[in-house]
């Protein structure tokens, strides 16, 4: 296993060859350069796993050097592989290589940015890099690295189509929101360094039960807070939705199958500090199920096509967060793991979707597609029978595995509202399908897409189907037990009826059969609608409370009070130039006279006269 | 026979012979007369070094007006190209005609 560092060293090695050669490549070498990167890396990932999985070693750590070496703080590079890491791994060089390939035709005839196509691959194969290091460091120190590098590839991919301001705002947003929960993150390493005088992550956890419970709350109260604002969860989740400015395939990989789950991987990491305090466990449930809640009801009212699904990865790592705070590890990573593979072929399928109609994202636009894209369609619909948690799909195993351990961890509250969220998203999923595929024709599709667009969708597909069996048989062995399995108590029939009848009500009602257009049309739906649609007004509070202020005062302070220092040293400078220079005058008689002057007065102070 | 001339009196020599020399430097507008008036000035400081090389007994104060010369030599070589560059561009040999090299 000793070649397990070329896991993360291909994606580097793609992007420093496109980096260098600074988009002079061919386009058909930059495809091969990007995605067989990724594709190499998924290769020695699948055979280190196999070796992993088969010496039954519960970890192996590579050491490849020492960072840096202060006293006694010596952090260094070591890749460590357990199974928690595995499985990212998988999840990461997998679909990433999978959405690379796809990426290859999605981006093939965007000329809408010179040498776009090299850059956009050159910042997905550095995005790969910095998300395995992430997972791999068996240091905290090499978790921010990688956790930082992860942001910044956001931002840069965000703001890919940077020639409209409307994209920059966007990368800022999401760069300047994810910054707040970093330092709340930072906060929460220092305070780790503190007590362990270590960041090694292993160390750390073996010695967890020293802490206090005070000091374990703090930590993890701090850790979630960078957690909260990666993952996009209550109240940092503000800059998911505008992140959608980014091609789809970023949204795909960044904003759907991996980024955004790092909190829920940083969380189970540390999962030994957050069972020292009940409290900081009880925050971690709490958030995720206020985002999910929140999240799905948002994502029954938009319309862009995107901007549902992102609503719909909120209130799905929403799930992740809840199973992580009621202590089911295992559940929350395989939930991890086939979001990835729904949520990835969802995103990918509406790709093929905005693609075919010209870059229109607006499902009311849309209409009558389903004949006509037949692949695009077939793929949403296994996607959203996985989200919905149909039964025997991938979603279902794992969803339901999060409602049953919340019901018997934390209660009937979490569960009665992991269930109304799961019923919603049927409700709004079932509304994406029919109103996008269904119904009169408004746009007529134009499709070319090639092998390397719908093959990754026919793999993920069959993934977001046999994921769960994978999950079930492979998983449990190697996390742990997911959870309770039965699926015959009365509540586990109730836990899968409810997304079935969302799906019919749904069906009901966005099929027309069912005017409901009074309800509403009425003063309180149609407020409540709007309420929706905006986010339930974060946006609306967060601009008011932080935005307008900052800028007011940004204003008023247009001159920089701290300036004021280097300018008054500027104007002092520039005023004894002045006076110096006007002695300059040209005349060699005067300097001549000065120069006697100035013999007199030394001589005078040499003889003591003066 | 050699008469003994008081250094004191050679010292007072000098000093007149520099402050003319300076005078000249300050007064004279015209460059020729100002380098007529440094050689004074450097001069008077050799007859200074010479009447204390005599009352010490010393070699010193002959070879230091021996430097003088050569300074003198190099001094004249340099400014003679530099006064006929002046006069050829400002057509005049008025030093203060140069002042628009100021700072």
């Amino acid at each position: 296993m000793d070649w397990f560092w070329l896991v993360p060293a291909l994606p580097l090695a793609g992007f420093l060859v496109l980096f260098v050669t600074e988009g002079k490549l061919p386009d058909k070498v930059v495809a091969f350069v990007g995605a067989g990167s990724v594709g190499m890396a998924a290769l020695v990932a699948l055979g280190v796993g196999w070796q992993f999985v088969a010496s039954g070693q519960s970890s192996f750590s590579l050491p490849l050097w020492t960072w840096i070496a202060v006293g006694d703080f010596t952090p260094s590079i070591t890749l460590y592989l357990d199974s928690l890491s595995l499985v990212m791994t998988g999840v990461i060089t997998g679909v990433g290589f999978l959405i690379h390939l796809y990426a290859t035709g999605y981006m093939w005839q965007d000329h809408e940015e010179p040498k776009g196509y090299s850059r956009f691959f050159a910042y997905m194969n550095l995005f790969v890099f910095a998300m395995l290091m992430l997972v791999l460091g068996d240091n905290l120190l090499t978790l921010f690295l990688g956790w930082e590098g992860v942001g910044l590839c956001s931002y840069l991919l965000i703001g890919f189509y940077h020639r409209d301001p409307a994209n920059g705002y966007a990368a800022r947003k999401a760069f300047v929101v994810t910054r707040v929960g970093d330092t709340l993150m930072a906060l929460g390493l220092f305070l780790l360094f503190w007590e362990f005088k270590t960041l090694e992550v292993q160390a750390i956890l073996a010695d967890a039960d020293s802490l206090t419970p005070g000091m374990a709350t703090g930590i993890g109260l701090l850790l979630l807070g960078g957690a909260v604002g990666k993952s996009a969860q209550v109240p940092l989740q503000t800059w998911l939705p505008d992140a959608m400015a980014g091609p789809t395939p970023v949204s795909a990989l960044i904003h759907a199958a991996t980024m955004v789950t790092a909190g829920v991987y940083l969380i189970a990491r540390m999962q030994d500090v957050y069972l020292l305090s009940a409290d900081a466990q009880h925050v971690v449930a709490v958030v995720g199920l206020v985002t999910l809640l929140i999240s799905s009801f948002t994502a029954l009212t938009q319309t862009d096509i995107k901007r549902i699904l992102a609503y719909s990865t909120m209130s799905q790592i929403g799930y992740m967060f809840m199973a992580l705070g009621v202590g089911a590890w295992s559940a929350a990573i395989f939930h991890l793991m086939t979001h990835a593979f729904f949520k990835a072929l969802l995103f990918l399928a509406s790709g093929s979707v905005i693609l075919a109609l010209h870059h229109e994202q607006d499902i009311f636009k849309m209409g009558g597609l389903w004949k006509k894209l037949p692949i695009p369609f077939w793929s949403m619909a296994i996607g959203s029978a996985a989200l919905v948690a149909l039964p025997l799909t991938s979603g279902f195993a794992s969803k339901d595995a999060i409602l049953l351990t919340a019901y018997d961890n934390g209660g009937w509250l979490y569960w009665g509202g992991g269930a109304l969220a799961a019923g919603m998203t049927a409700l709004y999923t079932t509304r994406m399908m029919i109103v996008t595929f269904f119904g009169q024709a408004k746009t007529e599709p134009h499709d070319d897409s090639k092998a390397n667009m719908w093959l990754p969708l026919v793999v993920l597909g069959i993934l977001s189907i046999g994921g769960g069996w994978f999950g079930i048989a492979v998983l449990d062995d190697l996390l742990g037990p997911i959870g309770p399995l039965d699926h015959f108590t009365p509540l586990a029939l109730v836990t899968i009826a409810v997304p079935i009848l969302g799906v019919l009500v749904g069906w009901v009602v966005f099929s027309g059969r069912v005017n409901v257009s009074a309800v509403v049309e009425s003063g309180l739906g149609n407020g409540l609608r709007r309420y929706w649609h905006g986010g339930w007004g974060f946006d609306w509070v967060y601009d008011r409370v932080f935005v307008k202020p900052f800028v007011a005062m940004a204003r008023i302070n247009k001159n920089d009070v701290v300036d004021l220092v280097f300018r008054i040293a500027a104007a002092l400078a520039r005023g004894l130039h002045y006076v110096g220079a006007l002695t300059q005058t040209g005349r060699l008689r005067w300097y001549a006279a000065n120069l006697g002057l100035g013999l007199v007065l030394v001589l005078l102070i040499v003889l003591e006269v003066l | 026979m050699a008469i003994e001339v008081p250094v004191f009196h050679v010292l007072i020599l000098a000093g007149i012979l520099f402050l003319l020399g300076l005078a000249g430097v300050l007064v004279r507008r015209n460059i020729m007369f100002l380098l007529m008036s440094l050689e004074v000035m450097m001069n008077a400081a050799g007859l200074a070094f010479i009447a204390a090389g005599a009352v010490w007994g010393q070699p010193d104060g002959q070879i230091m007006f021996m430097f003088i010369l050569a300074l003198a030599a190099a001094e004249v070589a340099v400014a003679l190209g530099i006064v006929l560059q002046i006069s050829r561009r400002f057509d005049t040999l008025d030093i203060d005609a140069a002042s628009d090299f100021n700072g």
